[in-house]
This record gives structure tokens, C-alpha cells and sequence, in this order.
């Protein structure tokens, strides 16, 4: 789950680590008073959940609470990477000598806590890692008593020089944060050094570890309705994993790997899926009527693919699903149906007595989808 | 031969009264595990069909003399049976849960890993040496035993290769779901080492996906140690960049991850990569 920045900012308060003073407001008045409250020159910042908002023309420096009355107008005006922005922050504007990096993530490979510090803050971490790794420190960690430790001090001292002492209570603030809290991702970028000797986090991104957000119901208020779409939202509640596409082909498999292959199968066979769709592992008759509503709810989609390897899923309750919708929902849609696995003659049967034929082969299916659509066959 | 699991693997079933667990045990014994029991705190003395139920690893480690454990226990309470089953030294820890969070399985993989002790999974569909043991989920019957390996990072996706193999008369020697998850307790790599050593396994079968760096330790590995032939399926192609598809693990994120790349890294590093899962049977073959 992705936080805003002033949510990712309310976290590091929590945490006791120094912030940039400021509000987070929805209207230029407001943005107006938010900086005469601040006095002298602040930053008008667009929340959304991407990056590249400077880019975009999402960030601007006012000297006044006029020019952030203005700043605040244009920028709500705009839409980042297809993400209207509905909400701004007015934060003051650091009186900055040195940006640096400071980054906490999950090193999937060492299976640990990675600290990746730069004395090089303020651009694309990402791109300073292509053009010049030299200037990156990735120390892998993870300790609980990190805490009472100043951590790694070596690595600190290479990169915040004289400042080192303030930059290992930092981490250890930022470190605290990521354990307690459950993210896999916690960046603060810039970490500015200000003129009055204070480690400021002047941009901070955090992402939550979804599968940890049952431990932490006071996270649950952070959760933002644009980090996903409609039926993204929907699909969640029915207890389905779903992504969206730009394609026409309407996908329901089961398992993830499947799912993502079914994809690229159709993709391979020149059509184009509209759709990630993953029914899970016990899926019950209801489920594939939830998610049948959700393909359906896509104007784009233009036939429909059903493909399961019943494992843990049964093909008669995929069966039984179908027909529940064909008779519930009206489906203009062609539809072909791959059904092998556990229960598969059962499934087939179930079908075949309301008139539908299902197919054996995931190749075949998506050859014959991609045919409906309008591609190569 | 196989790996890992054979005829002398005694399982037991953490959370064999639940429904995952008691249907899964069932079939386990139908594809001839030796399920020896299983756990589920507090109800200890009753039964699942024949099995005796114990309140902790430790009673049914010393009624049963198991030395394997496969786990069904629900996502919150999981990491506690993952340390419960290392904590009395079972060799092979096998978990089938999805949903655990991701800085308890860094504390579990660490844990496990200093009693000497071997975890798969989580967020797995488990492992089967055909004709010998299944400890997982998948259905028996598409298996079949023979000289090929089957790895992956999939479920059902395994399935569909799997039941290719057999169609063309390949046979599997043992077939492991590493998991989905970002951090599991056994890598592709560790598997492949098992396996280039394995007298049964000819030829590996690996099944990997978009996010994070599996698949490009693996070409590394095959390039410099392995001699046995691997084919390989990259699943996501047509994911888009940081958005999770499914899996906690898959994810294209900070353009790390891609499937076009680990393409690439393990075509150059002698890797048959094939385009789609019905390819795998003929690569195997050549």
C-alpha cells in the first residue's frame, strides 16, 4: 500500500524525525493561509502516488501566500501520469546547504533490510545507481537492537562526513519506523542538511507491506482509493487479485503464474489482455460470478477467456459459477472455456448440459480467443 | 533418487484440523506420503480420518518420529509453526500459507537457517518426488516419475507444465514450488545445486516470473556449475511496471525485475528459454 507524502510525513513525526512545517490542503485559499501561517517562502507540492511530479510541473517555490494562492490553482489543475491531483502540500522552504539519500527496502535476494545512503539527494536514485554507482552505499542489515547501536558507522562517516552522528540517529529513527510499521519501502529524498545544522526529511515516500496491514489497523486510514481503480477496489472485496489492462481479451484464471502466462500467451498469439485476473485457490461458485461481473464491467473487453488447471480448485464449482452467471448476468461477450485439472470431467459435464464446450489446452483456448478478437490466429 | 523428500519422509500436518489441511492430508496419503500425524493446539487426542492430532510439534515429533512438517496454519499465526517446527529440529519445513508478512519471513528464514534446518515457501505450492511422496497441494495425478526437474515460483502454473511433461512421456524426478512470496526459504539456486548432483534428475524444467532477482542468480549459476540442460519459462511479459500481479513477489519495480531481462540473462547463459509452456516438453528433449 502507498502513502501520500503527508501521510508518509505523519509517520516520520510519529517517529520523532524532523519534518519540513507545513499542511496538506485542497483549495488555493487554504494554500494561501498555510503559507502566511508558515511566513517567508514555502513549496507547493501535488499529492499523488507517483514520482516524477516535479517533472510534471507538480512542485513549485512561492515567495508569497499570493504566488501559493496561484501555485496551488495551477497545480490542482493538473493530472500526473493519469492521476488528477486533488490535494496539495504547503511546506516551508528549507534554506537547503546539502541533499542526501537515505532509503530503507527489503533485499529480497540476502534476505535482509538494505540501507542504501548517497551524499548525492534530490534526483533519481534509480538513475544515480546506472550512472554512477560509485556514489551509492548499500549496507544490509537487519537487527532488532539496531536501535541502541549507532549502525554501520563507517558507511555513515563515507557519506555524511562531519554530520554522521546526526545522520545514525536518523537511521535509527527511519529503521525503527520500517520494523514497527511493516513497509517494504521507506525513502527520504531529499535528506536535507539546512543551514541550521538540522537532517531534514524533505520528501519522504513509504510503501506498507500489504500482507502486514492485518497487524497494524491504525495504518488503515492511509489507505488511498487511487492507488487502485474501481474494479481493482471491487475485485478486493470479493477476495480476487486483479490488475488492469488496456487490452480486449477479459481474463479469469487461477493462480497467479497462470493468470500472468494466460496474459502473455494471448499477447504471444497477437491479441491483447484486458485484464489480470487471479480467482485464488478454494474458489467457490460465487466467486467466479464476482468476477465475471468485474470483466463485464469493461467496456473494452470483447470476449472473454475462463482458463483453470483445477489444483486446490475444483472445476465443478467453476462450473457451477459459469452457468449461475450466464443465467444472472447477460453476457453478449463470446466466451471459451479451458477447464482441466481436479473435477475436470465434472466441470465439463456441468457445461456441457447448458450447451457449452470447454477445451482441454490453454494454447488452443487462447488461439481460439485471440481469433474473436480480431487477431492472428 | 529424488530430492529433498522420498519413501522415508515422515509428515506431519500443522493445522490438520482446518479445512486446507485435512483435505490436503487426505490426498497426500492418496498419492502415498507417509502422513504420520498432524497439529492443531488443543485438539490433541482427536483424529483427522486416521491420524492422530497432537497439540504441539513436539508431542507428534516423539509419537511419530517425523522428520518433515507441512504447514496450513492461517497467515497471522504462521511464523509461530514455521519456529515451533524449527525450534524441534524437523529437517524439512515446508509452507504452503500465503499472506505472511514480509519482515517476519527475514526473522523465520534467519531462524530456521541457524538450527541447520531447510524451509520451503511460504506462499508455496509445495514439493512431490511422483511415485515416492507429496508434500504440497498439487494434484497427484498429472505426475508421473522420470528424469526431469521441475522448479518454479508458481502454483497452478507449475500444473500446466507438468501435465505437458507428462503428456510427452517426460517423467519428473522431483518438482519444488519455491514460493511466490519476495523472501522464501529456498532459492532456485540452492535447488539447482541439489539437482546437478541428483543420479535420477537429466534435465531441469524452471518456472520463473517478473520481480526480483531469482532467475538471474539461477543463470549465473547454470552458466559456471551446472552441466545437466535447463529450460526455462519467464511468466509477466506482459505485466505492467509496479503494479503486483498476484504474487507478493511479482512486481516490476524501480525497472528491476522485468522479464525481458531475466530472458536475456538466461538465454546468455545457455538456457533454452522457451516462448510458451508447451514448448518445454521439446527442450527438454533435444
Amino acid at each position: 500500500m502507498k502513502l501520500h507524502e503527508f501521510q508518509a510525513r505523519e509517520l516520520l513525526r510519529q517517529f520523532d524525525v524532523d519534518t519540513a512545517r507545513g499542511t496538506v490542503v485542497t483549495d488555493a485559499e487554504d494554500a494561501a493561509r498555510a503559507a502566511a501561517a508558515i511566513g517567508g517562502a514555502v513549496m507547493v507540492k501535488a499529492q499523488v502516488l507517483t514520482g516524477g511530479r516535479g517533472k510534471a510541473g507538480g512542485v513549485k517555490r512561492a515567495l508569497t501566500p499570493e504566488e501559493a494562492r496561484n501555485a496551488t490553482q495551477a497545480i490542482l489543475r493538473l493530472s500526473i501520469k493519469n492521476l488528477p491531483v486533488k490535494r496539495v502540500l504547503v511546506v516551508e522552504a528549507l534554506p537547503v546547504v546539502r541533499e542526501f539519500y537515505v532509503g530503507l527496502t527489503v533485499d529480497r535476494q540476502h534476505r535482509l533490510v538494505e540501507c542504501i545512503l548517497s551524499a548525492e539527494g534530490g534526483v533519481d536514485i534509480e538513475r544515480t545507481a546506472e550512472s554512477s554507482p560509485e556514489k551509492i552505499v548499500r549496507v544490509p542489515y537487519f537487527d532488532k537492537s539496531i536501535n541502541n547501536k549507532t549502525p554501520f558507522a563507517a558507511d555513515v562517516k563515507t557519506v555524511f562526513g562531519e554530520n554522521a552522528e546526526k545522520a545514525s540517529e536518523l537511521i535509527a529513527k527511519l529503521y525503527r519506523l520500517f520494523n514497527e510499521k511493516d513497509c517494504s519501502l521507506l525513502e527520504i529524498n531529499p535528506c536535507v542538511l539546512t543551514a541550521d545544522g538540522r537532517l531534514v526529511a524533505a520528501d519522504a515516500k513509504i510503501i506498507l507491506d500489504d500482507n502486514a496491514l492485518f497487524k497494524h489497523p491504525d495504518l488503515e486510514q492511509y489507505r488511498n482509493a487511487e492507488e487502485y481503480g474501481a474494479a481493482e477496489i471491487d475485485a478486493r472485496r470479493s477476495g480476487l487479485s486483479f490488475v488492469s489492462l488496456d487490452g480486449t481479451v477479459g481474463c479469469m484464471v487461477n493462480g497467479a503464474g497462470l493468470a500472468m502466462a494466460t496474459m502473455d500467451l494471448i499477447r504471444h498469439f497477437g491479441g491483447s489482455p484486458a485484464n489480470f485476473l487471479d480467482v485464488g485457490g478454494s474458489s467457490n461458485p460465487e466467486k467466479v460470478l464476482a468476477a465475471l461481473k468485474i470483466l463485464l464491467s469493461n467496456p473494452s473487453v470483447t470476449a472473454i477467456l475462463i482458463n483453470i488447471f483445477g489444483g486446490i480448485t475444483r472445476c465443478d464449482d467453476i462450473a457451477r459459477g459459469i452457468v449461475m452467471a450466464k443465467q444472472r448476468l447477460a453476457i453478449r461477450q463470446p466466451m471459451v472455456i479451458r477447464l482441466t485439472g481436479t473435477n475436470g470431467a465434472q466441470g465439463r459435464e456441468i457445461l456441457g448440459k447448458e450447451g457449452t464446450t470447454a477445451v482441454l489446452g490453454m494454447t488452443e483456448a487462447v488461439r481460439r480467443v485471440v481469433a474473436m478478437t480480431g487477431g492472428a490466429l | 533418487m529424488s530430492i529433498l523428500i522420498d519413501n522415508n519422509t515422515q509428515v506431519i500436518v500443522q493445522g490438520i484440523t482446518g479445512r486446507d489441511g485435512s483435505f490436503h492430508a487426505q490426498s497426500m496419503l492418496d498419492d502415498g506420503t507417509r502422513v504420520v500425524g498432524g497439529v492443531t493446539p488443543g485438539k490433541g487426542g482427536q483424529y483427522v480420518g486416521k491420524l492422530p492430532v497432537f497439540n504441539s510439534v513436539a508431542e507428534a515429533k516423539a509419537a511419530t518420529r517425523a522428520n518433515c512438517s507441512i504447514i496450513f496454519v492461517p497467515a497471522p499465526f504462521a511464523s509461530s509453526a514455521i519456529r515451533e517446527a524449527a525450534e524441534n529440529a524437523i529437517p524439512l519445513i515446508v509452507c504452503i500459507t500465503e499472506g505472511i508478512p514480509v519482515l517476519e519471513m527475514i526473522e523465520n528464514y534467519w531462524f530456521v537457517k541457524s538450527k541447520g534446518l531447510r524451509l520451503i515457501g511460504p506462499n508455496c505450492p509445495g514439493l512431490i518426488s511422483p511415485g515416492a511422496c507429496k508434500v504440497g497441494i498439487m494434484p497427484g495425478l498429472i505426475h508421473q516419475k522420470g528424469p526431469i526437474a521441475v522448479i518454479s515460483r508458481s502454483g497452478t502454473l507449475t500444473y500446466e507444465v507438468v501435465d505437458s511433461l507428462t503428456g510427452a512421456g517426460l517423467g519428473q524426478s522431483t518438482c519444488v514450488g519455491i514460493g511466490g512470496d519476495p523472501v522464501v526459504g529456498t532459492s532456485f539456486v540452492e535447488l539447482l545445486e541439489l539437482f546437478e548432483a541428483d543420479p535420477q534428475t537429466e534435465a531441469v524444467a524452471l518456472i520463473g516470473e517478473i520481480g526480483g532477482n531469482e532467475e538471474e542468480q539461477a543463470a549465473d549459476f547454470i552458466q559456471h556449475r551446472m552441466k545437466k540442460r535447463v529450460a526455462a519459462y519467464i511468466s509477466g511479459r506482459t505485466a505492467p511496471p509496479e503494479k503486483r500481479m498476484g504474487h507478493a513477489g511479482a512486481i516490476v519495480s524501480g525497472g528491476k525485475g522485468g522479464a525481458a531481462e531475466k530472458v536475456k540473462v538466461l538465454t546468455d547463459a545457455g538456457v533454452i528459454v522457451v516462448d510458451i509452456p508447451d514448448e518445454f516438453p521439446e527442450a527438454l528433449k533435444k
